[in-house]
């Protein structure tokens, strides 16, 4: 298992290791988390804190 | 030649054996017709070290004898093959089978050439013990063979899942990004469009063991997996290849030791879908008995 990456709204919730990716609104939000995760053929995972991770299983 | 009709009938006995115990089903393994030429074949040599093997102690070649019993080990390259190529396949399929199902497949298909082998020893002792009546010994060692071949056959059986648990349909929905199927979490779905296809043709089922014994069972994750591709097999799921948040997937609740399936069927379907899950196999590598325990009796 592994964070691929990570999508999120809030700038300052969020740091580290894996490539971030900031979207303007909800919107953006999770179309980016959709593409990311086809492309990346992984699953997306909501913290539930407008923050997204796109994880392999 | 003395032995040529034992000989040939006990090796055609061996051969309609395994030809008997080869099943086309919904798995489609073996694949016709090349999987099936590689078993009967199999067969076939397996049904002749059985017949063999009478006409050889009967003339006191020991050395034969044991030669042949050292033949019958070859077999278990049957497990190694069978095992390389389902594992070389598994990449090839959109819900994985898991290694506790390849590993039961691969014992199986070894496990009837040792059963061609039997019932064409049975065929081959019947063949001699009655030589005395001539030609007609075939028809007693005919019926010996087919009673041998089915009594083996059903002895062989597994059980289902419908056998040990009460399958039943389970509500499934939403909290926050949680698919829930009755009150157990089955996993984080992050995308709203993701949710509303859970919404609209997923199904859930609950899988509620009978007893200590089919709790135990059911909590290998070898079975768990199981499950999820059998279903598959059988109903067909409605994912593409990237769309990872939609590979049914099932999960146990501690508590009672029951699971809980999340499943996007190609056709929404309950009752197919109950059906599915009653059929799949019990794996043998999964099976428990902890009644049997001096300890599992005294939780029960």
């Amino acid at each position: 298992m592994e964070i691929l990456a990570i999508v999120t709204v809030e700038r300052t919730k969020v740091g580290g290791g894996a490539p971030i990716f900031y979207a303007q609104d909800q919107q953006e939000l999770t179309e980016l988390a959709l593409l990311l995760s086809r492309v990346l053929g992984a699953s997306v995972h909501d913290l539930q804190n407008n923050v997204l991770i796109i994880v392999r299983h | 030649m003395k032995y040529s009709l034992t000989i040939i009938l006990a090796t055609l006995g061996g051969l309609l054996a395994r030809w008997y115990m080869l099943r086309r089903d919904y798995r489609q393994y073996p694949s016709y017709p090349q999987g099936w030429a590689i078993h009967l074949f199999l067969g076939f040599i397996g049904g002749m070290i059985g017949a063999i093997i009478v006409p050889a102690f009967l003339e006191k070649e020991y050395s034969a004898v044991s030669f042949l019993l050292l033949a019958a080990t070859q077999f278990r390259a049957v497990r190694d093959m069978e095992r390389s190529t389902l594992q070389a396949m598994e990449e090839t399929e959109m819900v994985k089978r898991g290694a506790a199902y390849i590993e039961g497949i691969a014992r199986v298909f070894e496990a009837r050439n040792y059963l061609s082998i039997w019932v064409a020893l049975a065929i081959a002792i019947t063949a001699e013990s009655l030589a005395g009546i001539g030609a007609w010994r075939i028809i007693p060692s005919v019926l010996v063979g087919a009673i041998m071949a089915i009594v083996l056959n059903q002895l062989m059986q597994g059980d289902r899942i419908g056998d040990v648990a009460q399958v039943e349909l389970a509500p499934l929905r939403f909290e926050g990004a949680f698919l829930m199927v009755a009150d157990l979490k089955i996993r984080n779905v992050g995308l709203e469009q993701a949710r509303k296809v859970y919404e609209e043709r997923g199904l859930g089922a609950v899988i509620k063991p009978h007893g200590p014994n089919a709790k135990a069972t059911l909590s290998n994750l070898g079975q768990m997996h199981a499950i999820a591709h059998d279903v598959t097999t059988m109903i067909g799921v409605y994912m593409d290849v990237d769309e990872q948040e939609f590979v049914p997937l099932v999960r146990r609740n501690p508590d009672s030791g029951n699971l809980y399936l999340a499943f996007l069927p190609s056709e929404p379907d309950p009752e197919a879908f109950l059906t599915a899950i009653r059929r799949v196999p019990v794996l043998e590598g999964a099976v428990r008995k902890p009644l049997t325990s001096a300890a599992g009796k005294m939780l029960d």
